[in-house]
């Protein structure tokens, strides 16, 4: 599995907890799932290392709400590719409820959804190791104004076309 | 611009550069299926959100027409397309979109560019994302409008194109509008249906009605706010589909549209998870400037219009002259709202012919006539017709005339034989049924022009299956295909109706043959024809007198 982070592949530090890890000795970044952080906030948040958390794709983003700035990492998941529940999960973490970590997509990530992903607020890509990278960075660029304003930050048409002339009527 | 004819939309810097970097873009995802980089899986949600569809014999592209308006460049483009890529013809849908049956895959990226240059495209005319919005195709003319509907429509179009969180719905996603009283945009039967109001104030805004829609299950939408302000347009659909994306079944296809969401949950709670969505974006960025909604609106103004009189005298003459013309005058005509102007349906279901279908040549001939006689502009109803909406009376002699040398002055708009139908088993892979033929045979049994007058407004609606693309539970007459041990059989479901009145038809009993379906919606036709009192139309009549009639004529001798 590779991940992908701010544009190309890197080494991956993070390991989802699995049944049977000792607890006194756990990975210093690690991803528990939704049900675990509810049945031990404390200790979780006491633990010296980093956290992260996975919400399955039926889990909304409500269920984490303003815990999310308790989390390094939150990874959504995509069972299948057309399962879109996450695009609306992951603006509400970064528009809502303001999460400013990492936010990773995983599951069945393809690269002609890239675009989508990294306009609802996903900044890190689990991507099976069959796939060829390239080309995945071109998918960002191929469309160049969007319609729609979102956390990304970047630029919509309409506050384009009205600043225009804003700057117009300035000169 | 030539002299008198009229600007519709037109697309500025960014959105021709938006389509143009769109067609790049799946010329790309076309390269890698063709080289085999993507599998046919991985492929299909990028060619459905591109409008192509793999039907039973070939590619179909389903090309968009925002709500429903074209200009004549556009129309002789769409000609030229059938002409160069499919077999000389398209065919016009009830989503007031065109779609050709006979693409090759390599060949749609140039259709799309071809599209572009015309500023057209055919983005989410399929897949589970938003679709092409749609509109009365009286927009702007219609007399009874509180404002053009078209405004938001475009305003619509341009927010749901590539929405970044809305590409993976469940299901798909049909919104409509209109300003009109009259529905003409059937909003009940839509996931969302906007229909304008006046607030107390005076001041335009929306009624907002979720959760309606055809398909297997029926269901009239319900409205969950009386009146939203205008600025509010945005941000209010944004928060109904982000509640949808959220809690709309995903595991079983035929439970996944919003109308079924909203039944689970119920009206009650499903407003309240929407009203509490939209108070924590109203005021973010998708609140509409008033420059937008201006900058917009400038190019749905009315064009030029001359000063005429009410009634021209010489259209009155020809009328009394000539039977024929007097015909399609009283069932093609509609009342414009500018005096000596009229609003003139162009018929694409002409006896015997697949409803909807039109060659490039009559393309060709509908665009010119545009040009002569309607300020350059065509609109698509979704009952498969055409619209020139800005001629003057006193030319509408000529343009009959003109449309008789192209075959497109059959006088039968709202007849029986102005059938809406799906295009059926002879295309499609879901059906059950054929169904085209069977509005042929329908057509060529009431061919006699007089006796459909006679008859008077009278809506036949055809599906090929239980997905209900022809729209039969809103028919007067609904007919939809099914197959029974392999064979097709086709039930009959009366009074139906998509106007402000909307009502799902019942079934009037057990299902017909190929055979004597045809012969049933006469025997329909004939009870309603014998029980009528003046000019009761049909579902009144149905109303007053009940199935039993219906049935007894249909079964009384089985």
């Amino acid at each position: 599995m590779g991940i992908i982070r701010n544009g190309r592949q890197v080494e991956d530090s993070w390991v989802y907890l699995a049944n049977g890890d000792d607890a006194n000795n756990l990975p210093h970044d690690l991803i528990v799932d939704l049900a675990t952080w509810r049945e031990n906030k404390t200790d979780l948040t006491a633990r010296n290392g980093r956290l992260g958390v996975k919400l399955a794709s039926h889990e909304v983003a409500d269920e984490i709400g303003d815990d999310a700035s308790c989390f390094d990492l939150i990874v959504l998941d995509f069972p299948t590719f057309t399962d879109g529940r996450a695009y609306s999960t992951a603006r509400i973490l970064r528009e809502r409820y303001g999460f400013s970590g990492e936010l990773r997509a995983s599951g069945q990530v393809l690269r002609d959804q890239l675009f989508y992903l990294v306009r609802c607020g996903f900044d890190s890509f689990e991507v099976a190791d069959d796939r060829p990278l390239a080309g995945w960075f071109k998918a960002l660029s191929e469309i160049a104004f969007v319609y729609q304003p979102t956390g990304d930050g970047r630029p919509w048409i309409l506050s384009q076309r009205h600043s225009d002339a804003l700057a117009e009527q300035a000169s | 611009m030539p002299r008198g004819i009229k600007p519709m939309y037109r697309y500025d810097e960014f959105d021709q550069s938006f389509v143009d970097q769109r067609v790049s873009q799946f010329s790309d995802q076309v390269s890698r299926r063709l080289s085999g980089e993507l599998s046919e899986e991985e492929f299909r949600p990028l060619r459905l959100q591109n409008g192509l569809y793999l039907q039973l014999h070939a590619y179909m592209l389903r090309v968009a027409v925002p709500y429903g308006t074209l200009s004549a460049r556009q129309m002789r483009k769409l000609a030229h397309i059938a002409r160069r890529y499919d077999r000389g013809y398209g065919h016009f849908t009830t989503r007031q979109n065109i779609q050709y049956n006979w693409p090759l895959l390599e060949e749609v990226p140039d259709i799309l560019a071809e599209l572009a240059a015309v500023e057209m495209h055919a983005i989410q005319t399929s897949g589970n994302c938003i679709r092409n919005t749609t509109s009365d195709q009286y927009a702007g003319v219609a007399a009874d409008e509180i404002e053009d509907p078209r405004v938001y429509c475009e305003i619509a179009r341009q927010w749901s194109s590539l929405h970044p969180e809305f590409a993976f719905l469940p299901r798909k996603f049909k919104i409509a509008i209109t300003g009109a009283e009259q529905d003409r945009a059937a909003v009940r039967v839509h996931d969302i249906g906007l229909q304008m109001r006046r607030n107390l104030k005076g001041e335009a805004g929306f009624e907002v009605i979720v959760g309606g829609g055809l398909g297997r299950t029926p269901v009239i939408g319900k409205t969950i706010r009386e009146f939203l302000p205008k600025q509010h347009f945005l941000s209010y659909l944004e928060a109904i589909l982000r509640v949808y994306n959220q809690y709309g079944r995903r595991d079983n296809k035929y439970k996944a549209r919003i109308k079924i969401l909203v039944n689970a949950l119920g009206v009650e709670e499903f407003t309240r998870l929407v009203e509490a969505e939209w108070q924590s974006i109203k005021d973010g960025p998708l609140a509409l400037p008033q420059a937008e909604i201006e900058r917009i609106k400038a190019y749905f103004a009315p064009p030029g219009y001359e000063s005429l009189p009410s009634v021209d005298e010489a259209f009155l003459q020809a009328r009394q002259d000539n039977p024929a013309f007097a015909r399609w005058v009283k069932a093609n005509l509609a009342e414009h709202k500018q005096p000596g102007y009229a609003i003139a349906n162009i018929s694409l279901k002409p006896v015997g012919e697949a409803p909807g279908d039109a060659s490039d040549s009559q393309l060709d001939a509908i665009a010119d006539l545009a040009d002569r006689y309607s300020h350059g502009e065509i609109r698509i109803t979704h009952e498969q017709n055409l619209v020139l909406p800005y001629v003057k009376q006193a030319d509408l002699f000529a343009l009959w005339q003109d449309l008789k040398e192209a075959d497109l002055a059959t006088a039968n708009i709202g007849l029986v034989s102005d059938i809406i139908a799906c295009p059926g088993l002879d295309y499609c892979n879901l059906a059950n049924a054929r169904s085209i033929p069977v509005a042929q045979r329908i057509t060529q049994r009431f061919e006699d022009l007089q006796r459909q007058h006679d008859i008077g407004s009278l809506k036949v609606k055809i599906s090929g299956c239980i997905n209900a693309c022809g729209h039969h539970h809103v028919g007067n007459i609904g007919i939809l295909g099914v197959d029974k041990k392999g064979q097709e059989f086709y039930q009959i479901t009366l009074g139906g109706s998509a106007d402000q009145n909307t009502a799902i038809g019942k079934i009037v009993g057990p299902a017909f043959s190929y055979d004597d379906v045809v012969d049933a919606v006469e025997g329909v036709v004939e009870t309603y024809q014998d029980n009528r009192q003046d000019d009761e139309d049909f579902n009144a009549c149905l109303a007053r007198i009940g199935l039993a009639p219906f049935k007894e004529k249909l079964y009384g001798n089985h």
